[in-house]
């Protein structure tokens, strides 16, 4: 059976019919914006858009990637359409991925939605672009496969979203993005470095402006087992929870 | 040849057993029916022989090849309606059925064409490009079906397929199950209608809290149910002495004179009607009607399982 037939159409389903909708649009794009003026407005010293610029795009794919696929995972079980991806004859892991593969993509183009945001207000000269979009695609899959661990953790739709925002949220504050981990209490640091995001938003800080504090080679490879651990694990809780 | 085999196929939710050690088998081009009450296992029956079940005990093999462990192996030769449309309510008609297509690997152009004869073949060709959360619940099934059939599966498993939908869509669904069926496509049906499965399956199987507890083709069943034979007549004339005359001429029958005329006469054995017209009209009766009177599948059932079938109907539909 010709299975990349079924991949590119789960694809370009879910594409069509949850990525391109007003959802997505203020969740992965205004809300990550908000936050940044929020920053502009209440620092009392000029605040340099260049140093937001890599915790805003970490934020972006963070909200974009997760706060759609764990809604549409959850609500097409509740509705029983993927009952129709269970029975179809592809590998469990390849349908996975075709349903994550969306939210990886449209992380990817929402990370760039601030970006040409900032080339309007400050010079990107000196950027190390094929880190920055390495240190994106990785961010991506691991904040994709954090909102697939979500929507099969959960069975509603609105446990889906309180859940989302419980791994979100404290993500803002303890990785990194805008306050410095340097910065952090001592005893919270532990946690940062227990959160995936803490890695990508460094490696982001490293090709953005080259002040990232933990090794680049480190970083991707911890992205890499966090992306490895929760997309196992999903798949774990999808044949466990859902093929009873 | 049998195109699906279960074997003692068991099936346990926390402690509770849904089945309980089912044997059945479905011959390749036929239509197998499963007919039980709500909750009798049907459902869970299916889910284990389509792989959205994990079977707990036994195995299933699909021509001779046992999928117990790799249902995906399978899911190709099947096609799958469930009790309740699972299509995209976002997605038109159209859409739905070139997508189900392509989950099981059919190039656009097959997948395209297939669709389009498909919503013709179910007269849902004007309604192709409407979104499937505006179509009737009648469609809805319709287009469930042909979504199910897309892919030209070796078997098809139908739950419950006309349940909850008007007489008018379930009658054009059993013309449509029954054109498929003749077209040599197999299907395995669940009901809880006896009608239904009397009308449309050549064997059935009575399934009740998890067992199978009779299982044949629908005159064998039939059979088993029938302890004697029995013709009705509808006579006219005078019946004065008549029942006494009977059992002197016709030793181990036995007659009863019913009201307006109508006369039953009850054998052991199987008896021609020749005999009987010709003494009830030398005794100046006027035959007007002669008619065997066989046991309803209705009747067997409620005989096997002790199951009233309108309580079993009405809990279904959700009426007291």
């Amino acid at each position: 059976m010709k299975t990349w037939i079924a991949f590119a159409n789960i694809l370009m389903k879910d594409m069509r019919s949850y990525y391109l909708k007003p959802p997505n649009i203020s969740w992965g794009l205004i809300f990550p914006v908000a936050w940044t003026l929020m920053f502009f407005l209440r620092s009392p010293v000029a605040v340099e858009v260049r140093d937001l610029l890599p915790g805003v795009i970490a934020l972006s794919i963070l909200f974009g990637t997760t706060s759609m696929l764990a809604v549409t995972i959850t609500f097409e079980r509740k509705s029983r359409s993927f009952e129709r991806l269970l029975l179809a004859p592809i590998s469990l892991n390849l349908l996975m991925l075709a349903k994550t593969s969306g939210a990886i993509i449209f992380g990817v183009v929402n990370a760039f939605v601030p970006i040409v945001f900032a080339a309007f207000m400050t010079g990107l000269g000196g950027i190390n672009w094929l880190m920055a979009l390495a240190s994106i695609v990785f961010i991506a899959i691991t904040s994709t496969f954090l909102g697939l661990f979500i929507a099969v953790s959960v069975s509603q739709v609105f446990e889906a979203q309180t859940f989302s925002n419980f791994f979100r949220f404290p993500m803002i504050f303890l990785c990194g993005l805008f306050i410095p981990l340097t910065d952090l209490p001592v005893f919270l640091r532990p946690l940062s470095y227990a959160l995936p995001l803490t890695y990508g938003a460094d490696l982001l800080k490293t090709a953005v402006n080259n002040n990232g504090i933990i090794s680049v080679p480190l970083s991707f490879l911890l992205l890499l087992a966090f992306s490895a651990f929760l997309f196992a694990y999903s798949i774990y809780n999808v044949n466990r929870k859902w093929i009873l | 040849m049998k195109i699906i085999e279960a074997e003692n196929l068991k099936k346990t939710y926390n402690g509770f057993t849904a089945v309980k050690g089912a044997n059945f088998y479905i011959n390749r081009g036929e239509l197998f029916g499963f007919l039980g009450p709500n909750g009798a296992g049907k459902t869970t029956t299916i889910n284990m022989l389509t792989g959205l079940a994990r079977i707990s005990g036994g195995r299933v093999k699909l021509l001779g090849e046992d999928y117990t462990r790799n249902p995906k192996k399978a899911q190709a030769m099947m096609g799958i309606v469930p009790d309740e449309s699972n299509l995209y309510e976002e997605l038109n008609g159209w859409k739905n059925l070139c997508f189900c297509g392509a989950l099981y690997g059919m190039e656009k152009h097959d997948r395209e064409k297939r669709a389009q004869k498909l919503l013709e073949q179910f007269g849902l060709e004007d309604a192709a490009l409407k979104p499937f959360k505006a179509y009737s619940k009648g469609m809805k099934r319709k287009l469930t079906i042909a979504a199910g059939i897309i892919h030209e599966p070796e078997i098809l498993f139908l739950d419950e397929p006309t349940t909850g939908i008007d007489v008018a869509f379930a009658r054009q669904i059993r013309t449509l199950i029954l054109d498929l069926h003749q077209k040599g496509t197999t299907i395995f049906l669940t009901t809880h209608y006896i009608e239904e499965a009397e009308r449309l399956c050549e064997r059935l199987a009575f399934i009740v809290a998890g067992e199978i507890v009779r299982d044949g083709t629908v005159e064998e069943l039939l059979k088993e149910a029938q302890e004697e034979n029995i013709i009705t007549f509808s006579l006219g004339g005078d019946f004065s002495g008549v029942e006494e005359e009977f059992k002197a001429n016709f030793p181990g029958f036995t007659c009863r004179i019913g009201k307006g005329g109508m006369v039953s006469v009850h054998s052991p054995e199987i008896f021609t009607l020749l005999p009987l017209v010709q003494f009830f009209e030398e005794r100046g009766l006027s035959v007007y009607e002669a008619k065997i009177a066989r046991p309803s599948l209705e009747e067997v059932f409620v005989k096997v399982t002790g199951i009233e079938l309108k309580k079993m109907q009405n809990q279904k539909e959700g009426r007291a």
